[in-house]
């Protein structure tokens, strides 16, 4: 038993019960740590098949970002999840029904030799110096340039529209209303009073001035 | 020429525009002012040219005024074709238009659409005399239909009469019956000759043709002349109110008597016998378009002959006298004496007008009452309506000298003459129908104007000799009258007054045997009175007289004797009500019936709602699908998954 | 040693028990959200077990667009969550039924 296969059939029997506790756990914040174990672990399988820039993408941006998130919203929400896991139980002989069916059919599939050592041999061992970020980079910004953009593109709309979504926006805030300032007029802005010169009281320039504002 | 020929067209057409449009600004007295100037110019320049065709040796006019449009090998244009045929055409409206005019300054005097029937008429004149002018189908339709449309305008002058509405509606449908013919008609000669001018077509027809054959079914082929001939005459026969298409012009005196002179006596109704005498060359190929014409022309001619006799209403008694002298003009085109056709046109204009005009003068009189059982007596109040009315009946009855009797004997003779499959048919007709024109004219005459007075005697003292407006136009009209017979007979018979303006074969030439009586009008005058219509006239005349003046109280017996024959003669032998209430009423029956089965039921129920509802019913189970919860949509969505890849699967096991 | 077809199962049992939490999970909208990444790290598992056993990088560069997509998604779907928890004052999806035809 090489090493390889004892770190694939850990990961995996890691990989399996915290999907398994992902989908069971009462808690939405269990649920997504145990999320983020399932990634990890699943960045352990892609490191076995030499997928190692991706498996680091993985680790830096589902579990830096995308869990972190999702820890933040799930915390944020006063929401009772106990609640919303009423029927779990009612649920779960169909929901095991149709995943051992869904298991059944493509357990058949990848068992029925299509997929078997022979038709996929291991590839051989790459080089020393073999990159696979470059190898990766080298076709991305090659013959993917123009998807690779429009994924950048994507990634702005998607940070857009989260703000835009979420976003309340302050009541008193202190913007320009264009239309309102060029309605304005003299007369709705100055008044002139006529003041007897003779009998110039201190009272009636107050009142003037409180007029004025 | 040609700027005498726009001015006589286009000079009534602005006064019409002005009189029309403008009538309120200038005033009634400018109105007739106006109109009348414009048609008296227009009568004058016509006569000049018609003088100058019988006498001054003119030559015909072949002209194309305007291009109005080009579709593919067709030519659609404006011009003129003068000739003599045409240019008597244009003396007759014209001068019967020009009395007409001036006697509507006394007819109308009174009345609030002054302006407005003035511009009518004037726009009548030119609409005839575009129809008469032309050189082409689509200008002689464009003519025809304007003449119709004015027509329209003019029985239902008085808009707020019912019965005038409902009898320029009738004017109007039953037109329409005829214009279809006679559209299908001009596109059958454009199919044929693939043009629509005169002078090609007739030019085809003299260097002799292939006729085409319009195949009908297997074993039928009708010949396309003769189809293009009747369908020609199914338009002749609407406007000029043959039997079966009659049934609108007795109706049609609705309108102001000036009209009926004018219009559905003088000169629109003999638009049909101009249009089958214009198409001369066409007509003499078809023999059996001919027998149709005979059969029609006669039954026409007899037939309301009958109905004239036991008419009260004045205008009426007149109306189907018209109806019967078209009869007689059309018998005429059928024997192919054209030319006769004309003369009698001609002749009948003249004294058919100035019958109308008495009429309406005797109908002032009596303060619009039209009963001439209500009327008698009038002769020695209104001398010279009397005396014009007489000159008028006597020409209509044919009596030796006058003009009719040069026309109607020539038609008699003719149609002896023709050895056409139903020239006896029409020969008898036209015999018999002598004796009943006398009657049922001098019936009237007698009624009218000797016996007692039979009116109250508020009216009585109110009668009296008409206005010198009136008059005028009456005295006008009796002049030829009397002598447009004795003038052009001899030259219309040789056939030298229409010169090749209409042509006919030389078997049909009908007239040939007439040609040496006719030369000497005096012989012919004196030998009238001895034949055998003088005999028939005088009998009509005579029995006429017995059951008006001598013994009136024998018209009751004769009544009662016929009673089924009154009736039959009473509902003018049941053509309106067969026309009423089986043809428009089942019509009317079939269209609500569409309506209800297939708009309201087909197209409504089942295709418009029908698709409508079924589309709501399917919908509204089709919702019920749709529950609006996530997890029944991700719930489907994960069994079609797997039905995907369960399909997938049995296709890789299978394959 | 492991074949392609070891990582294909495994992902497809993480396919499965992600289907399955849907399922169960009907109410939380948040849990719906985790089951879906779950799927994504399945499909891409897949995506990257072929690249490797074929020898061809394109496996990978669909990966690195998932992914790219699927933070884009999380990132709206928390935003929209966090909208209408603002408005509904809850996250239960059996109460957010609107759309019913």
């Amino acid at each position: 038993m090489s090493f390889q296969v004892i770190v694939f059939y850990s990961f995996a029997a890691w990989l399996i019960f915290a999907a398994l506790m992902v989908i069971s756990s009462k808690n939405s914040v269990k649920a997504a740590l145990f999320l983020v174990l399932t990634f990890a672990s699943a960045s352990a399988i892609w490191l076995l098949l030499e997928a190692e820039f991706l498996a680091i993408s993985l680790i830096v941006v589902y579990v830096g970002a995308v869990m972190v998130l999702l820890l933040f919203v799930v915390m944020m929400l006063d929401v009772d999840y106990a609640a919303l896991r009423q029927g779990f139980v009612k649920k779960l002989p169909i929901a095991i029904v149709i995943a051992a069916a869904f298991f059944a059919v493509l357990y058949s599939f990848i068992t029925s030799g299509e997929f078997s050592a022979e038709n996929y041999a291991a590839p051989a061992a790459k080089a020393a110096d073999y990159s696979n970020i470059k190898a990766l980079g080298r076709v991305l910004y090659t013959e993917y340039f123009i998807a690779f953009e429009i994924a950048a593109v994507i990634l702005l709309v998607a940070i857009v529209a989260a703000i835009s979504l979420s976003f309340r926006g302050r009541r008193n805030r202190k913007a320009q209303v264009v239309s309102k300032q060029l309605e304005a007029n003299k007369r709705n802005r100055l008044k002139i009073l006529k003041v007897d010169p003779v009998e110039s009281a201190q009272p009636e320039v107050a009142e003037q001035e409180e007029a004025k504002s | 020429m040609l700027n005498q020929l726009l001015a006589i067209v286009l000079l009534p057409l602005a006064a019409a525009i002005v009189a029309g449009l403008a009538g309120n600004l200038i005033g009634r007295a400018w109105s007739h002012r106006i109109t009348i100037g414009a048609v008296a110019v227009s009568c004058a320049l016509a006569i000049n040219i018609a003088l100058g065709f019988a006498f001054g040796g003119l030559q015909s006019l072949n002209v194309t005024l305007y291009s109005w449009a080009q579709l593919g090998g067709l030519n659609l244009q404006v011009g003129f074709l003068i000739d003599p045929l045409t240019s008597t055409m244009m003396a007759v409206v014209t001068f019967v238009s020009l009395m007409v005019h001036v006697y509507t300054i006394g007819y109308m005097k009174d009345d609030p659409g002054y302006s407005r029937f003035f511009s009518y008429i004037s726009l009548f004149t030119f609409a005839m005399l575009t129809l008469v002018m032309s050189n082409n189908f689509l200008q002689l339709f464009f003519g025809w239909e304007a003449v119709g449309l004015v027509s329209y305008l003019l029985i239902g002058f008085w808009y707020k009469k019912e019965t005038a509405i409902f009898a320029n509606l009738k004017a109007f449908l039953v037109n329409r019956v005829g214009d279809f013919g006679f559209l299908l008609g001009i596109a059958g000669v454009y199919m044929i000759f693939g043009t629509l001018d005169y002078a090609p077509v007739f030019e085809q027809v003299a260097k002799g043709f292939n006729d085409i054959q319009i195949p009908i079914s297997e074993e039928i082929a009708w010949s396309g002349i003769t189809f293009v001939c009747i369908c020609l005459f199914i338009g002749a026969m609407g406007k000029s109110a043959q039997v079966p298409l009659h049934v609108w012009l007795p109706d049609s005196m609705e309108g102001p008597t000036p009209i009926s002179a004018l219009i559905h006596a003088a000169t629109m109704v003999t638009a049909g016998v101009f249009m089958v005498a214009r198409m001369s060359p066409l007509f003499e190929l078809s023999e059996v378009a001919l027998n149709v014409v005979l059969v029609i022309g006669a039954t026409t001619a007899l037939f309301m002959g009958f109905l004239g006799v036991i008419q009260n209403d004045i205008k009426r008694v007149v109306a189907y006298s018209t109806l019967s002298q078209l009869g007689y003009m059309v018998v005429a085109l059928g024997a192919s004496a054209y030319s006769v056709a004309i003369f009698h046109l001609v002749t009948h204009a003249f004294f058919k007008a100035l019958l109308f005009l008495g009429a309406g003068a005797v109908i002032i009189a009596m303060h619009h009452e039209q009963d001439i059982r209500k009327m008698g007596g009038l002769g020695k109040m209104m001398p010279w309506t009397y005396a014009t009315c007489l000159i008028g009946s006597l020409a209509l009855i044919g009596f030796p000298g006058f003009s009719g009797f040069f026309s109607k004997e020539a038609i008699i003779l003719a149609t002896g003459n023709s050895n056409l499959a139903a020239a006896d048919y029409a020969y008898f007709a036209v015999l018999a129908g002598v004796f009943f024109t006398a009657l049922y004219s001098f019936r009237m005459f007698f009624l009218v104007f000797h016996t007692k007075p039979r009116m109250d005697e508020h009216t009585k003292s109110h009668v009296k000799e008409s206005s010198l407006v009136v008059l005028i136009p009456l005295i006008l009209l009796a002049v030829p009258s009397l002598i447009s017979g004795w003038i052009i007979a001899p030259n219309v018979i040789d056939g030298s007054f229409f010169g090749d303006a209409i042509y006919v074969s030389e078997n049909h030439d009908v007239l040939k045997p007439l040609v040496e009586p006719y030369s000497s009008q005096l012989g012919l005058t004196l030998h009238g009175f001895l034949t055998l219509p003088f005999l028939l006239a005088m009998g009509g005349l005579v029995t006429a007289f017995v059951f008006t003046v001598w013994k009136p109280e024998w018209r009751e017996t004769l009544y009662n004797r016929l009673s089924v024959i009154n009736s039959v003669l009473k509902n003018h032998y049941y053509f309106d009500k067969i026309y009423i209430d089986y043809i428009s009423a089942g019509g009317v029956g079939l269209g609500k019936r569409f309506w209800r089965w297939i708009d309201a039921g087909l197209i409504d129920g089942w295709i418009v709602n029908g698709s409508a509802k079924t589309i709501g019913a399917i919908s509204g189970q089709v919702r019920k699908i749709q529950s609006g919860y996530l997890y029944h949509y991700v719930l489907v969505m994960v069994i079609g998954l797997l039905a995907f890849l369960g399909w997938m699967y049995w296709r890789a096991l299978a394959g | 040693m492991i074949g392609l077809s070891d990582y294909l199962l495994l992902s497809a049992i993480l396919f499965a028990i992600s289907v399955a939490g849907i399922i169960i999970n009907r109410k939380n909208v948040i849990t719906l959200l985790m089951c879906i990444e779950l799927m994504l790290l399945a499909v891409n598992t897949n995506f990257i077990a072929f690249a490797h056993f074929l020898d061809d990088i394109a496996g990978q560069v669909f990966v690195f667009f998932i992914l790219t997509v699927a933070a884009a998604e999380a990132a709206i779907g928390l935003a929209i969550i966090v909208v209408l928890f603002r408005n509904r004052a809850t996250i239960d999806v059996e109460q957010l039924n609107q759309l019913k035809g």
